[in-house]
This record gives C-alpha cells, sequence and structure tokens, in this order.
C-alpha cells in the first residue's frame, strides 16, 4: 500500500483519515505545532487569526458532545466560522445519501469538514469524493480510527514521560469495538514506543491484534507490570449484558482500574482514558481523581491537538 | 446457416483433446471435428488462425437481477454481457424480488431468457419458500418449471433442522442441493474475513469457522441424507482441506469457488474499497492459494463468477454498508486462464474448470465439442491483452475489483446453437 490517501503529491497532509501509514516527522509537527497552541488557551483573549474567513463544517452522523465541543473551541480559537452540524437527525434520516450530503455542504464552499459517522472508513470514503481544497478531519469513523484522540493522547505522554523510546505502555479494556485503542497503538508504534500491550478478554481484544504490533495479556497483573502508561478504554453499556461479558461487576473484577492493580505498574505511571468515564466499571474514581491521573489534562491538551491539526491542514502551521 | 470454423486450436477438455482442426457446424448443430464432412458449403468462415476453439462456458453463478432487481441490471444486459465473455450456459441463483420459489416466476424468467436467443439460463429454485428458511419449497414443481436445483442463495439457514428435512426432501427425488457453507449466527453483521486487514481497519469480522461450522453441518447432513450437495464459492483453507478429506472418504459432493478469491485476498480491500465487499469475503493470502492448490489438485470442481451487478448508489457507501457483490461474467475466461498461466497447467485443465466441469456438476450437455449437440462454443485470442474499463463492461454491473488490472485473453466470437452470438 504505497498509496496513502490523506497525504498530497508533495506528501503533505491533505486529509487526516488516521495515524497508521503516517510518517514519523508529521506526527511530530502535529505534536510540535500543539505544544506552541498550548498557551492560546491560557491568554485572557483565546484566539488567533491563522484560519480567519475559513469555514469549517462539524458533521456529526453519530452523536458526540464532548468531540463535537473540542473541535469546535479548537476552530474558534484559530478565528474560523463554525457550523455544527448534526447529520443523523436531519438529512440523513430524510433519506439523503452521505455522498449527497458532502455536496451539498461543499457547494456552501466548506473548506473543512470535521466528520464523526458509525460506520467503518466514511471518512475515507468522504475524502475521496470532496473538491481537492477541502480537508477531511476524521472525528471516529466506526472501530476504525480516531486520530485526533490518538495524537493528544501520545501528546500527553510526551508531556509527562519526555521520550518514547523507553516506554511500556498498557491499552486496557474493549479494544476489539475501540477506533481510540487502534489509533493510539499506531500513534505509538509510530513514534517508537518499544513496547505496547493490550489487556482483556478474548471477547473484547481481536483476533488478530497482535498483527497491530502489541503484546496481548488477559490478566492485569502482568499486563500491567512495570507499564509507564495505563489507558483505560471506555467500555459501552451494549457490550456489558451480552455475549461478549456477563456483567459489569465481573468486567471491573477483573479489569477495572483500581489502586491494587495499579500498584503492578511503574510507582511513577500515569493513567489515562479518552472518556466519557464509567466510574466503577473500567475506574475506580479514587484512580480517576488521584495523582496519578492526568484524564483532565488530556482534554486540554486535546484542543491544542486538534488546533494543529486544523492549522496544518489549512497551510498555515 | 452452415459455419466453418477454420484452423483454430481446438481445446475440448472433457475429452483431453488439444490440437488444430476445422469444427463443422450446420443447423445448431456441430457436425463434424477434423476434415471437412463431404458436400459441405459453409455460408460462413470463421478464420480462427492462432485462436483457441473451446466449448462455451459454463458459469455456475450469475445473478441477472430479474425480476425485482432492474434498476441494478436486466436481463438484456447481463445476457449481453454472458456472451461477450464467452458464456453460453449459466446458472442464476433464486435470490430475486420475489426470490424463484413459484413455478410461474421460473417460468416467467425461462421464456424471457429464451426470447433473447443468448446464453442457455439454468435457474436454481428457492430451497425455502421466500427464502426465509422456514418452510421448504414444491420442489417437484419448481423442477417442472425449469429449475436445475435449489439453494438459499446468500441466505443461510439457521435452522438445522429445517435444512435436514430439505436435504431429505429433496433426496427423495434425487434433486440436487446448492449449499453456500456459512453459518449464519458466527458470520452475523461481519462484513470481512477475520485477520489482519478487519483488525487494522475496524471491519466487523466474519471468522474462518463461519464456513467450516457450517461444512461440517452439511457433510454430516449429505451423509445422514444421502442427499446431492454442490458447495458454493468456497473461501478458506481449512474448508479446502475438509472437502479434500471427504471426498476420499466417498462423500459424494462437488464444490466451486469464485474467479474473485482465486486472485484477491483481504489486502486488496485497501483503504476501503468497497468493491472487495463480497460474500463470502475476500480472506487472507493463505487462503487463497489453499483455493488455488484444492483446484490443481481437483478438490476444488469448478470456477465461477459469481456475477452480482451492483448499482453505483449501492457501493458509494461505508464499506459495511455497501452491498456486496462484483461485476464478472465478462472477466471470467481471463482469470480462469490468469490462474491457469500462474499455476502452470495445461490450457485444457484450467479451461475443464469452466466448461466441462460445471457441465458435469449441471448434468447438462454442455461443457464440450461433440458431433451430434449443439454448436454452444467461445472462441478466443489467448494472447491477446487488455485491460479491464469498467465502463466499457457490457453488464449494467461496473462494481469489480480488477478495475484497471491488465488481461490476457480476449473472446472473438461466442456461437450458441451454431449462431454467432458475440462478435469481438
Amino acid at each position: 500500500m504505497g498509496f496513502n490517501p490523506q497525504l498530497n503529491s508533495n506528501g503533505e497532509l491533505q486529509h487526516l483519515l488516521t495515524i497508521e501509514g503516517l510518517p514519523r516527522e508529521i506526527v511530530l509537527h502535529i505534536l510540535d505545532t500543539a505544544h506552541s497552541f498550548l498557551s492560546v488557551g491560557e491568554r485572557e483573549i483565546k484566539k488567533v487569526p491563522l484560519l480567519r474567513g475559513k469555514a469549517i463544517f462539524n458533521l456529526f452522523f453519530e452523536a458526540s458532545t464532548r468531540t463535537r465541543t473540542t473541535f469546535e473551541i479548537a476552530a474558534k480559537r484559530l478565528s474560523a466560522d463554525v457550523i455544527n452540524l448534526n447529520v443523523g437527525t436531519s438529512s440523513q434520516s430524510k433519506g439523503e445519501t452521505l455522498l449527497d450530503t458532502v455536496a451539498n455542504l461543499s457547494a456552501m464552499h466548506a473548506d473543512m469538514f470535521v466528520v464523526r459517522h458509525s460506520q467503518s472508513g466514511a471518512a475515507h470514503l468522504i475524502a475521496r469524493h470532496v473538491a481537492p481544497y477541502i480537508h477531511v478531519i476524521n472525528a471516529g469513523d466506526g472501530r476504525h480510527a480516531h486520530p485526533t484522540q490518538g495524537l493528544l493522547d501520545v501528546f500527553t505522554i510526551r508531556h509527562y514521560k519526555k521520550e518514547f523510546a523507553s516506554l511500556r505502555v498498557a491499552i486496557v479494556g474493549d479494544v476489539l469495538h475501540s477506533r481510540v485503542a487502534r489509533s493510539q497503538i499506531h500513534a505509538l508504534t509510530t513514534l517508537g514506543v518499544p513496547e505496547v500491550r493490550v489487556i482483556g478478554p478474548r471477547t473484547l481484544l481481536p483476533t488478530n491484534v497482535s498483527k497491530l504490533g502489541v503484546h496481548v495479556y488477559h490478566d492485569m497483573a502482568s499486563g500491567l507490570k512495570d507499564v509507564d502508561v495505563v489507558i483505560m478504554l471506555r467500555l459501552q453499556n451494549e457490550r456489558m449484558n451480552g455475549v461478549l461479558l456477563p456483567s459489569a461487576q465481573e468486567f471491573f473484577k477483573y479489569y477495572g482500574l483500581t489502586p491494587e492493580k495499579l500498584a503492578h505498574a511503574k510507582p511513577d505511571a500515569i493513567v489515562m482514558h479518552p472518556g466519557p468515564m464509567n466510574r466503577g466499571i473500567e475506574i475506580e474514581s479514587s484512580v480517576a481523581d488521584g495523582r496519578q491521573s492526568v484524564i483532565l489534562p488530556q482534554v486540554t491538551f486535546g484542543i491544542a491537538v486538534r488546533m494543529a491539526v486544523m492549522s496544518i491542514l489549512a497551510g498555515n502551521a | 446457416m452452415k459455419i466453418q470454423i477454420k484452423g483454430g486450436r481446438v481445446v475440448d477438455p472433457g475429452k483431453a483433446v488439444d490440437k488444430v482442426q476445422d469444427v463443422f457446424i450446420a443447423a445448431g448443430k456441430i457436425v463434424a471435428i477434423g476434415p471437412s464432412p463431404t458436400d459441405f458449403d459453409a455460408n460462413r468462415v470463421i478464420d480462427a488462425t492462432g485462436m483457441v476453439v473451446c466449448p462455451g462456458l459454463v458459469d455456475l453463478s450469475a445473478r441477472l437481477r430479474e425480476p425485482g432487481y432492474e434498476y441494478k441490471a436486466t436481463l438484456e444486459s447481463e445476457m449481453a454481457a454472458a456472451v461477450a465473455g464467452g458464456v453460453t450456459s449459466l446458472v442464476c441463483p433464486p435470490d430475486t424480488d420475489p426470490p424463484l420459489d413459484e413455478p410461474g416466476l421460473v417460468e416467467m424468467l425461462k421464456h424471457r431468457a429464451r426470447s433473447l436467443n443468448q446464453a442457455h439460463v439454468y435457474p436454481l429454485g428457492a430451497l425455502t419458500q421466500g427464502l426465509k428458511g422456514e418452510r421448504i419449497t414444491e420442489m417437484a414443481e419448481l423442477l417442472d418449471a425449469g429449475c436445475i436445483a435449489f439453494s438459499q442463495a446468500d441466505v443461510p439457514l439457521s435452522d438445522n433442522q429445517v435444512l435436514l428435512r430439505a436435504m431429505q426432501y429433496a433426496s427423495t427425488f434425487g434433486y440436487p442441493v446448492w449449499l453456500r457453507p456459512r453459518d449464519a449466527t458466527l458470520a452475523r453483521d461481519g462484513v470481512a474475513h477475520d485477520g489482519q486487514v478487519a483488525t487494522r481497519l475496524g471491519l466487523a469480522p466474519i471468522p474462518v469457522i463461519a464456513e467450516t461450522v457450517a461444512l461440517s453441518t452439511i457433510l454430516l447432513l449429505v451423509r445422514e441424507t444421502g442427499a446431492r450437495v454442490h458447495l458454493c464459492r468456497l473461501s478458506t483453507a481449512e474448508g479446502v482441506d475438509m472437502i479434500r478429506q471427504a471426498k476420499s472418504l466417498g462423500i459424494d459432493v462437488t464444490c466451486d469457488v469464485s474467479a474473485n478469491h482465486v486472485h484477491l485476498s483481504e489486502l486488496d480491500i485497501g483503504y476501503f474499497d468497497s468493491n472487495c465487499h463480497l460474500v463470502p469475503p475476500l480472506r487472507s493470502a493463505r487462503d487463497r492459494e489453499a483455493l488455488r492448490r484444492g483446484m490443481q489438485d481437483g478438490t476444488i470442481d469448478a470456477i465461477c463468477s459469481d456475477h452480482t451487478p451492483v448499482d453505483e448508489d449501492a457501493k458509494q457507501l461505508p464499506f459495511g454498508e455497501s452491498e456486496p457483490g462484483a461485476t464478472g461474467i465478462e472477466l471470467l475466461l481471463a482469470l480462469t486462464l490468469k490462474w491457469g498461466d500462474e499455476a502452470k497447467v495445461p490450457l485444457a485443465v484450467a479451461l475443464a474448470k469452466v466448461t466441462s466441469e460445471p457441465a458435469r456438476i449441471l448434468g447438462i450437455r454442455a461443457g464440450a465439442i461433440t458431433s451430434g449437440e449443439n454448436a454452444d462454443l467461445c472462441v478466443f485470442d489467448a494472447h491477446a491483452r487488455w485491460k479491464v474499463e469498467p465502463g466499457t463492461l457490457k453488464s449494467q454491473g461496473k462494481n469489480t475489483p480488477f478495475s484497471g488490472y491488465e488481461m490476457s485473453g480476449k473472446v472473438r466470437f461466442t456461437l450458441i446453437e451454431g449462431h454467432v452470438v458475440y462478435e469481438g
């Protein structure tokens, strides 16, 4: 697969669809640019004029208040005009196809689409059909990718751990259905993290997950041993009572992050979670709010990372 | 009308014939192969010098989309595509709308097809009413109306008792049952092979055991009922092994594979190419190699196109929402030759998979070049190279994963009952 649909003919970022296959230099450029944007949020006037006059459409075919809000804040801090569309409740329900919706919005002179969709590959499909001057950012597609989340996670790790080359990182929970986990794995391996582990019961891990370059564990004690970073994944409600898991309680007993389980990790290990958290299911409150938790800084960093991606795509960074 | 096909390399796989000679046709039948019959005065001489003359291809699965899906394709368009691909006999699955579960529908389809004077159409009747898997169909009536066997098309039976009864009933009369080995529950919601590509792209997986569990059930039921079963569209290495073993134990089953699966693997999905959304899913390179070996050692009897024209709107969707299937009847010959070339098997061995073998499975007098039989023939240039350009395909469906591929082997003439129905 030499062709990469998210790079233009000069090898520059044209769309952000997935972290898989992104050159390491581009990932580092995004992280460095994000770092320079961190201070914008701390100023009294939280705005820079980099994207003034640009129209950014938040196209959410699947509801997500948190992600949509962070993209909206990022765009507004860059002075762009933001239009939010919850497409799941409008044109799609009237029978319009995904590509028709996109074509209509393109005709309104959009410069960038931020797309969230329940189907893997939806952002790729849109990117293939937009005019060359329009940029597409994947804000989560099915089980496939959530690249800005993956980037903000490695940004967070770099913030606390400085360098990647000696780290052990564990990702815990429902990897099978997680676009976040896939993007985290690609981001971590692209940046040279030597040991990425996934921990979960067999029902929540893809059969071929080791092909992604990760080590597979089914128990927390050995999976968390001596890790520097623990990333907990969100467990969707519909997974808890059925064939994948017998109950939320049993999941918490074996895989929920408690101080006792966290004690297997290095003493200075950080705890991350993409949010929103299920307290008492994936993570105990004392850990979520504890000294090792960096869950709230992740949110802050997420805005800077999204600002970086938007400004790089628009050619301003 | 008397036709002389002159100077071609006549390859008749079933009879191990491979020789440059002439073929003489009169009144729709082959009247001589080799020396000219006395007083044969041809109305037309087809110069086949440098070309191959073989039996017209027999395709074990081609959807014509009528009735019910005329917006995807019509009999006119797909029959034209068939003859452009050198196909003179084809089997159409019953998953039309309504499904082929009533004699009247089958008669209408046969009548419409006959009126076009193109390929011979052999419909599969629905095994259960409405393909719902609940009540078996009036098989005897359907057979009288022109069905050649009974099938659930791509709709797997989730109730093994219904499958058992359907096989028992069919075997009472000796009717063949065609089954795709696919466990309904294990394949549920899946859209791609449970392998590295589905894992990477986050596509809902279909495990290998969805095929092997179904296959073991079917093979046990064959032993129990004595039904004549043809297994459609094998896709896994384990499945090929199971059939190889079953055949070695004397279990009388036949099986086929689609030309897509002989040449493609999960890797061809690339970045969510919905043209590679197929049923069964494209599997691993290891599975593909096993299918190729199975063809070579005879475990797999035939290759079919599994021709499924899909309209563009149904393909221009995210992979998981797109409609599975690929157009392919015009590529069947070239893809078979490509396999033969790569597997380094003689031309006759490759052509057997799309002529004599499928005809044997169907039990029809086709797939051979025999004096006194219908002159259903394909004349092709084995060395002509061409590029697959979906827009130029005769099929109304332009959905092919082979777009842009260079192919060898171009059909020049297709004859059905002594009439030239295609010249390319």
